[in-house]
């Protein structure tokens, strides 16, 4: 089962995105900031990580950076999910070795169809 | 498909409330460079808005994206932080509350102010130089040219693809979702097999798409997430679209009916929803949440606590039943034991389950230092607020109930207590006033204070609006205390001007009314120069009350024991008898009137007569009476159970609760009481009377 890690500090984009994620059959571990996440990550394998990037105690960007660092991580698809779909934040988030980018508002269908991409 | 959020709207309000409170406090203790600060204020600000563009709030969305953008410019320090803009941030978080209360309560909001204050926003935005609100709308209509196409994608990726976690068979896969894919893999840059390294990507492909609807957006978007690390060539067939323009055509007018066909079939899903919505009307209005409802966040230790009793139950019912399975006489004392444990298992559970309704005061405490802030500049007076025994734990319903009357205490201290600076200064005090909140346990029940070290209630003035007001008559001589209660008489104001500040006079008399309601109790201590004390008494909680049951004739009624002074045997030579049916009881040094309860409710009661019966003294609204009754039962906790949700109000009567036996037993209302046997207007009348016998006998 693709197993998917979820970080967002906020509970209920958490909860959706979740939510979502098992409505359609997958497997997901959630997590609260980057700190959280950096050390789920490091308790299993994943098949994808969804990250927000503004969140206390270590953000999206740096969690991109510090999970490249992990052998288990290079290849693994990570997406942020993020408000700020400007340029600039897209290019931070790629030169921080993350894979594609999920805009906010939130649309579960389209979360769906764009993961589709990253994961089999 | 289509997956239903809505089940996740409580919770997101729930965290912006959360958000809110910690922008308002963050916001209040901005200080230049404060960068962690900032931080935290933006991303409540970001998640607000990211939740309510997700559940289609797009008004919150909008308002909080300039709220957001102000917040970006501080954060990178394009901005100073400056007063004006945290001022225009606080009212901004207040318009946000607006609208996400509106929300909750599927009401509505003021829209003007939300208007001028985005207008305000707008305005500091466009001040600072570079205004650039980033825009977000992806353009979605921009090459909307559809056909029956076939693509050519030559997609030649960087070496390095693989390495950002990107697949380039996932991308195929989904390029497939819009059409037929044949894919030829060019792998003339594949190096010899001994310099292949494995974590390059070597190949590239020239794709063909066949779509009958899909764009070139469309097809750039499947590769979004790599246009930076590939060569990206997308063309139509030159073939295909030369004699196309016919097709193409046709094709379109097949492609408007077909909107209409989507739109219809869009139209339809609604309606779906509103079926299923009427289906459970209940779990609609539960999810209202008005503030009453709502849900409670309740720490672990709490939950586990409450397992483990639980567990110990579990136990000693199984204890209990296996004793009762062949039971005889010499199991006696084990059953008296389990019986015992089990009395002790229930009182802990119950106290598990009363401490999970309990929430520290800092609830009601926090919106405080906001309301302080705001009533200094208006006011023009320096004032400080010190918060303590934030952590005193509290009845959730009490909390929220008393929260409103706090406010006005609070205000008023503002307003009423704390002087002008130069008056202070001419005072010989500090030029700073201080108002402190204070909560702490005394007993079963909870105080708060709120003191101020203003100029006291003056009471020449107090006592002459209530003659003017026709509250007091002119000959009536009170003492101090008495005094400061008639602020809480309706219809007083002692303010020479109507403030927007303290209301309009309904103020007092409410707060004393909403307090009474709770079961508790308000009082007043004043000092000229020195300051006042509202002192707030507060039952714990109101889903069990401290009870005296007390019989009368055959029927057992409880008395909260939080309103008993004491319980006492008449003696006829202290009995008073005054004009009317009124009869007076002397208790050291005061006169109580005597409330016969059988009369109250028509019993027969064992004693009729004052004389030779059982007198309880209870207090409330700083009256005593004395409750004539024929016998003092035991005192014990009861459940209160309402009276007007399983029937409908009683004067006289709080409620009700089942005994030990199984029988029922009333609760009595000591200030309904009060007002039923001596009437309202009588009150007054009856602290004269007090008075004047006090005055005669001294």
């Amino acid at each position: 089962m693709t197993k998917i890690l979820v970080v967002d500090d906020s509970n209920s984009i958490r909860d959706m995105v979740s939510f979502t994620l098992k409505g359609a059959g997958y497997e997901t571990v959630e997590a609260k900031d980057g700190k959280e996440g950096l050390n789920t990550a490091q308790t299993g394998t994943f098949d994808l990580v969804i990250s927000d990037v503004n969140m206390p105690n270590m953000d999206g960007i740096t969690l991109c950076q510090e999970l490249r660092k992990l052998p288990a991580f290079k290849f693994t698809p990570i997406l942020m999910l993020t408000t700020e779909s400007s340029g600039d934040m897209k290019m931070r988030g790629k030169s921080a070795g993350a894979t594609g980018w999920l805009v906010k508002p939130f649309n579960p269908e389209k979360l769906l169809a764009t993961i589709k991409r990253v994961v089999p | 498909m289509s997956v239903d959020l809505s089940q996740f709207i409580p919770s997101f309000l729930e965290e912006s409330f959360e958000g809110l409170e910690l922008m308002e406090s963050s916001l209040l203790n901005l200080e230049q460079g404060d960068d962690e600060t900032i931080n935290s204020i933006f991303r409540a600000a970001h998640s607000i808005k990211g939740g309510a563009g997700t559940f289609g709030f797009e008004h919150v969305t909008e308002f909080t994206h300039l709220v957001e953008t102000l917040l970006d410019e501080m954060r990178d320090g394009r901005r100073e932080i400056q007063p004006n803009d945290v001022e225009l941030l606080l009212v901004s978080v207040d318009c946000m509350r607006m609208m996400i209360e509106a929300i909750r309560d599927e009401g509505d909001y003021e829209q003007s102010k939300i208007d001028d204050t985005y207008k305000l926003l707008e305005i500091a935005l466009n001040q600072n130089n570079d205004t650039s609100t980033p825009t977000e709308s992806p353009d979605d209509s921009k090459d909307k040219q559809s056909s029956n196409a076939t693509w050519i994608i030559e997609f030649i990726p960087e070496h390095h693809l693989v390495q950002t976690g990107n697949d380039p068979i996932l991308l195929f896969n989904a390029l497939a979702d819009l059409g037929e894919v044949t894919a030829n893999a060019n792998c003339k840059e594949l190096p010899a097999i001994t310099d292949i390294d494995p974590e390059e990507l070597y190949l590239s492909w020239e794709l063909t798409l066949k779509s009958s609807w899909a764009t070139e957006q469309d097809i750039k978007e499947v590769f979004e997430w790599v246009e930076d690390e590939c060569q990206l060539i997308i063309r139509q067939d030159s073939k295909l679209a030369q004699d196309g323009e016919v097709k193409q055509e046709v094709e379109q007018q097949r492609e408007e009916v077909s909107t209409v066909a989507t739109s219809f079939e869009e139209n339809k899903t609604p309606s779906i929803d509103v079926n299923e919505a009427d289906k459970e009307p209940a779990s609609a209005k539960s999810s209202k949440a008005k503030s009453e409802g709502g849900s409670i966040r309740v720490g672990v230790d709490k939950v586990d606590s409450l397992i483990n009793l639980v567990g110990e139950l579990v136990i000693t019912q199984s204890m209990l039943s296996e004793l009762g399975n062949d039971f005889n006489i010499s199991k006696l004392e084990r059953l008296t034991s389990g019986l015992e444990q089990l009395l002790q298992n229930t009182k802990e559970l119950q106290e598990s389950v009363m401490r999970i309704r309990m929430l520290p005061i800092s609830f009601a405490f926090n919106r405080f230092p906001r309301l302080i802030h705001d009533l200094s500049k208006k006011t023009g007076k320096d004032i400080e607020l010190v918060l303590k025994g934030e952590q005193t734990e509290l009845d959730k319903t009490v909390m929220e109930q008393i929260s409103d009357p706090l406010v006005h205490l609070v205000r008023n201290a503002v307003d009423h207590g704390i002087e002008p600076s130069d008056v202070r200064v001419a005072n010989g005090k500090p030029k700073k006033g201080t108002i402190i909140l204070d909560a702490y346990h005394q007993g079963g029940s909870i105080v708060i204070e709120i003191r101020d070290d203003g100029g006291g209630i003056n009471r020449e003035a107090v006592y002459r609006k209530a003659v003017e007001k026709g509250i007091i008559d002119e000959s009536t001589t009170l003492s101090d205390s008495q005094v400061f209660e008639l602020i809480f008489e309706p219809g007083f104001s002692t303010a020479k001007e109507i403030s927007d500040i303290s209301g309009r006079g309904v103020g007092m008399d409410v707060v004393k009314r909403n307090i009474q309601a709770l079961g508790g109790r308000i009082q007043v201590e004043s000092e000229p120069n020195v300051g006042s004390t509202f002192r707030v008494n507060l039952p714990l909680t109101l889903a069990i009350l401290d009870g005296q049951l007390v019989r009368v004739g055959n029927e057992t009624y409880i008395i909260p024991l939080i309103t008993i002074v004491e319980s006492l045997q008449v003696k006829p030579e202290l009995i008073n008898r005054v004009s009317g049916d009124m009869v007076l009881y002397r208790l050291r040094e005061d006169n109580v009137p005597v409330i016969p309860i059988f009369k109250l409710f028509s019993l027969s009661a064992e004693h009729e007569s004052v004389e030779n019966s059982l007198l309880v003294v209870v207090e409330a609204e700083g009256l005593k009476v004395g409750l004539m009754v024929d016998d003092l039962l035991a005192q014990q906790q009861v459940v209160i159970k309402s009276l007007k949700d399983n029937y409908h109000d009683v004067d006289g009567i709080s409620g009700a609760t089942i005994l030990g036996d199984g029988s029922v037993a009333m609760i009595l209302d000591v200030p309904g009481i009060i007002q039923m046997a001596i009437g309202r207007k009588m009150q007054i009348g009856v602290r004269q009377m007090m008075s004047s016998i006090e005055g005669v006998e001294a």
